[in-house]
């Protein structure tokens, strides 16, 4: 195995049942006061011992009995970002499909290896990807409104789930996204009809319609405009005082930009080249992988050395 | 009961289970609904192949295969009656052959003109026309040929109409103009899709265009093409109303495109309408008929299906 | 059948032809002179334009042909009269229009929803690597190139006699016609289904709803045009078609309006011009020419509605 990880991740009590303690607000920097209810990991900073909402535990994931990426092991933690990155074809954009599910629609694959959110296996035997669905979201590469009116679109969600005071629940989507000012006169408009960037707003308000704990987001920006972007990465930055968010971005420069922690990951091959694969290799808090590196490979991608 | 509790901000947590709410059998209903209605084209090729079986072993019960298949003399409401199969079987072919004499030429011509030679606008404005073609009842075109076609070449070329009204030839022509947009639609979409990196390589050393149409594009797209040519064979093979109208009815053993033929698709047309009993000889005879027309057109259309496979795989 | 068909199949064999092809016209530039070249080009040029106006011409001819000789029979007596052997002037077509009429309702109540259901079917749930479904895609491709007297026969000996037993009534026709047109709805309900992006349905999924409440809410009200464009122009096949009706029952002297179950007998437009034309008498013959503008007509119309409807509808990606 070639992959080490950092940052020591401490063991919260499995428990069937979690009260939910309001987060105080965060405030980004370095030092942050959390009551801590578990004791401290050798290396101890508060930020690894935050609740969890992912465990990550030797996951591999095959497409037709072929491994497209292996044995990662990762925690996610409630109201960070958490940002993956890495070259083409190294398997974040599947290793964030399977934590909500999405892998399912495709029939050759396979998923070995644990994924517990909040210490369910997501893949147990009686788990509906449905209701997975519901409580974890997720905004895709490129923008995908629906063929409808603008307040249809975050309509739907809420609809289908059967939620009441849609009028209510699109407001507040909207205004989530910082969309509503810009189309609050004119919900009926065919979503077509908005621009890039804000159709991905749309799409980000629409997954925030049906109230998810958490929302994946598979290179977001990579479709738009760097105006469009900073938008979104700004709204990132309020997003996740309730939410927490999973990244997959090929821009490591946004990735240091928004995110609280970053995986990096790397496409390893067989002696014989025939097969590829994605290998966890770094994970830690952003600043560090950035600018303090444990693993030379993360050094000579974070610093332009290899693609 | 597995319940996680959605922390979608500050507030009271609201308690969401991991467990769908309830089995979800309208899903499963539905599912199995569709695949019904999907399963009915399975059903019904298989009753198409059950209702022409089993009259037709009825049928070489008493009258033996060879004589049935090689046999030249078509007679089976005479008495005493024959069942050799051949002239109607020949019949069917020559007016699909003279069919295809007149479509080959036509349609492919058409389909080079439109895939390398014609403007984008004028493009858009021929090929639907020609489609159009496609789109007029058999029943019309018999009638064109009949009233119209008929006279016309009974007058300029005598020996294609030796037992007016009627003749192979001039049926064979009437099916060959419903024929033209099939091989012209499809040869066209393959020349179409061939890339237009092959061209530009060709026209880059200098070539005419004449040149690049014919021995650049048209080798390149031979499979979509004759796939083409094969579809549109079976189409004059089963086609029933034109023959019914201008070829006649006389079961003659020739290609003579001047003669009145019985085809197979005639032949049933004209016999099933009249009032015949179920489990007669000449019921069974129109089964067996029908069988051989069945496996005919069968093959043809399993090998430019095959044909059409190939290449779609390759785009998508 | 106007897919869109390739050239060879896999790229090696392609582009083995064509650089053969290509390797050909090298030789022939610099073998052959560059002036003969430009006539031959010009008069291949030439041939395929001939070829073009033949196909075209014989469009034409057949459309005017057709009103040049149903001229005399034109007027209200082909839609409001009973067709007549004794008075052919005052022939017309009224039993077989309401035959169509009805035969196209009973169809489109039976190839809808089958129709759809199947696509619907085929496209979002079937898995495409298992047998079955493999099967049934085979089938509707086969079935779509059956000629159609065979669906009359099918008719005859299912629907009419056979286990169902219904006789020679309208609804046994409509039947028939159904089984004739459902391939062509299912290919074209699948096209109009396989338009709708997967993103969209990705973009349903992931927000907690059903495969069924994806289909419901956005695939079929996205597709709906398409569907619904393919259907008419399979009706309007199905409005011309003579041969399956001959075998099931649809007598060309019909004189008064037929019903669904009724063992009166019907008939259909098609079917009675048939008839006319197939009488010997001149006087009978433009009676058909006429029916023959009459179904062009309605036929136009038809197609005509498709195309607004798709050409309005029609959801840009």
């Amino acid at each position: 195995m070639n992959s080490r990880v950092n940052g020591q991740l401490t063991q919260n009590d499995p428990k069937d049942e979690m009260t939910l303690t309001p987060e105080p607000s965060r405030e980004k920097g370095l030092s942050q006061q959390i009551a801590v209810k578990n004791e401290p990991g050798p290396d101890a900073g508060d930020v690894w011992s935050k609740d969890k909402v992912f465990e990550v535990k030797d996951v591999t994931v095959s497409y037709g009995g072929k491994a497209a990426v292996k044995d990662v092991s990762m925690d996610i933690f409630r109201n960070e970002v958490t940002a993956l990155i890495g070259p083409s074809g190294c398997g974040k954009s599947t290793l964030l499909r399977c934590l909500n599910r999405m892998n399912d629609l495709v029939s050759s694959a396979s998923v070995e290896g644990e994924i517990l959110y909040h210490g369910h296996d997501l893949y147990g035997p009686k788990v509906d990807p449905v209701q997975v669905r519901k409580m974890i979201g997720m905004v895709f590469q490129k923008p995908n409104p629906f063929p409808k009116s603008i307040y249809d679109n975050i309509a739907f969600g809420p609809r289908v789930l059967g939620l009441k005071d849609i009028d209510e629940r699109v407001e507040k989507a909207l205004r989530g996204a910082a969309l509503w000012d810009e189309v609050k006169d004119r919900l009926k408009d065919n979503a077509y009809g908005m621009s890039g960037g804000q159709q991905q707003r749309l799409c980000i308000a629409r997954t925030m319609a049906v109230d998810p704990e958490v929302i994946l987001m598979d290179e977001p920006c990579s479709a738009l405009d760097p105006i469009s972007t900073g938008k979104i990465e700004d709204l990132m930055d309020e997003l996740k005082q309730k939410y927490s968010i999973v990244i997959v971005t090929h821009n490591m420069q946004q990735a240091a930009r928004v995110s609280d922690k970053t995986a990096f990951l790397i496409v390893e091959m067989s002696s014989t080249e025939n097969n590829r694969w994605g290998q966890l290799v770094e994970y830690d808090e952003t600043d560090k992988v950035f600018t303090n590196p444990q693993d030379p490979r993360t050094e000579d991608y974070v610093t332009g050395k290899v693609g | 009961m597995k319940e996680v509790l959605g922390a979608s901000g500050s507030g009271a947590a609201t308690p969401r289970s991991l467990e769908a709410p309830s089995p979800r059998y309208g899903e499963k209903l539905i599912k199995g609904l569709l695949g019904m209605c999907a399963l009915l084209s399975v059903v019904t090729t298989t009753a198409i192949v059950i209702s022409l079986l089993l009259p037709t072993f009825d049928f070489f019960g008493k009258v033996g295969l060879t004589e049935f298949l090689f046999g030249t003399d078509w007679a089976p409401t005479f008495q005493p009656a024959s069942f050799g199969v051949l002239p109607i079987v020949v019949g069917t072919l020559s007016t699909s052959l003279w069919g295809m004499c007149f479509a080959v030429p036509i349609g492919l011509a058409s389909a080079i003109w439109l895939s390398e030679y014609a403007s984008p606008r004028q493009r858009k404005v021929v090929k639907p026309v020609i489609e159009v073609l496609a789109g007029i009842p058999t029943v019309a075109i018999g009638i064109f040929g009949l009233v119209f076609l008929s006279p016309l070449i009974e007058d300029v070329l005598p020996f294609m109409v030796k037992v007016p009204p009627f003749s192979a030839g001039v049926a064979g022509l009437a099916i060959g103009l419903m024929l033209v947009p099939i091989i012209a639609s499809i040869s066209d979409d393959a020349m179409r899709s061939v890339p237009g990196g092959l061209r530009e390589a060709a026209y880059g050393l200098g070539s005419t265009r004449m040149k690049v149409a014919t021995r650049v594009v048209f080798p390149a797209a031979i499979s979509g093409i004759i796939a083409s040519l094969v579809l549109a064979g079976s189409r004059a093979v089963g086609e029933t109303m034109v023959v019914l109208l201008v070829a006649g009815a006389s079961p003659n053993l020739s290609f003579d495109p001047g003669l009145s033929v019985l085809t197979m698709t005639a032949f049933i047309g004209q016999t099933a309408t009249g009032d015949i009993s179920t489990g007669s000889i000449t019921y069974d005879t129109i089964f067996a008929v029908g069988t051989l027309l069945f496996v005919m057109t069968l093959v043809m259309n399993m090998f430019a299906i095959r044909l059409v496979r190939k290449y779609r795989e390759v785009y998508e | 059948m106007a897919g869109s068909i390739g050239g060879i199949g896999g790229g090696s064999e392609r582009t083995r032809l064509a650089s053969a092809g290509a390797k050909a016209v090298t030789i022939d530039q610099l073998n052959n002179q560059p002036r003969g070249d430009r006539l031959k080009g010009n008069i291949f040029l030439a041939l395929l334009l001939l070829a073009l106006t033949i196909a075209l011409a014989g469009l034409a001819a057949i459309i005017i042909q057709a009103a040049v000789k149903g001229a005399p029979a034109f007027g209200t007596q082909l839609i409001t009269n009973g067709p007549s052997t004794l008075n052919p002037d005052e022939s017309g077509f009224r039993p077989a229009l309401i035959g169509t009429l009805y035969l196209i309702l009973g169809v489109i109540l039976l190839v809808v929803p089958l129709g759809v259901g199947a696509a619907l079917y085929l496209e979002e749930y079937a898995d495409g690597d298992r047998w079955w479904n493999r099967l049934i895609e085979l089938n509707v491709q086969n079935l779509a190139g059956v000629p159609s007297i065979i669906y009359g026969i099918l008719g005859l000996a299912f629907i009419v006699r056979g286990p169902l037993d219904m006789g020679f009534i309208l609804a046994a026709g409509s039947m028939t016609l159904a089984l004739l047109v459902l391939p062509t709805v299912i290919l074209a309900g699948r096209e109009a289904i396989r338009a709708v992006p997967p993103s969209i349905r990705e973009g349903s999924l992931a927000l907690g709803a059903t495969e069924w409440q994806t289909i419901r809410k956005q695939v079929l009200p996205a597709a709906i045009p398409g569907v619904v464009t393919g259907v008419i122009l399979a009706i309007s096949r199905a409005v011309g078609e003579t041969a399956p009706l001959l075998l099931v029952g649809a007598a060309a002297f019909v004189t008064f309006n037929p019903t669904f179950f009724g063992d009166d007998g019907y008939s259909a437009l098609p079917v009675m011009i048939f008839n006319y034309a197939a009488r010997p008498q001149d006087e009978f013959r433009v009676i058909a020419a006429a029916g023959v503008i009459l179904m062009l007509i309605v036929l136009l119309a038809m197609n005509s509605f498709a195309v607004w409807l798709r050409n309005r509808y029609e959801q840009q990606w």
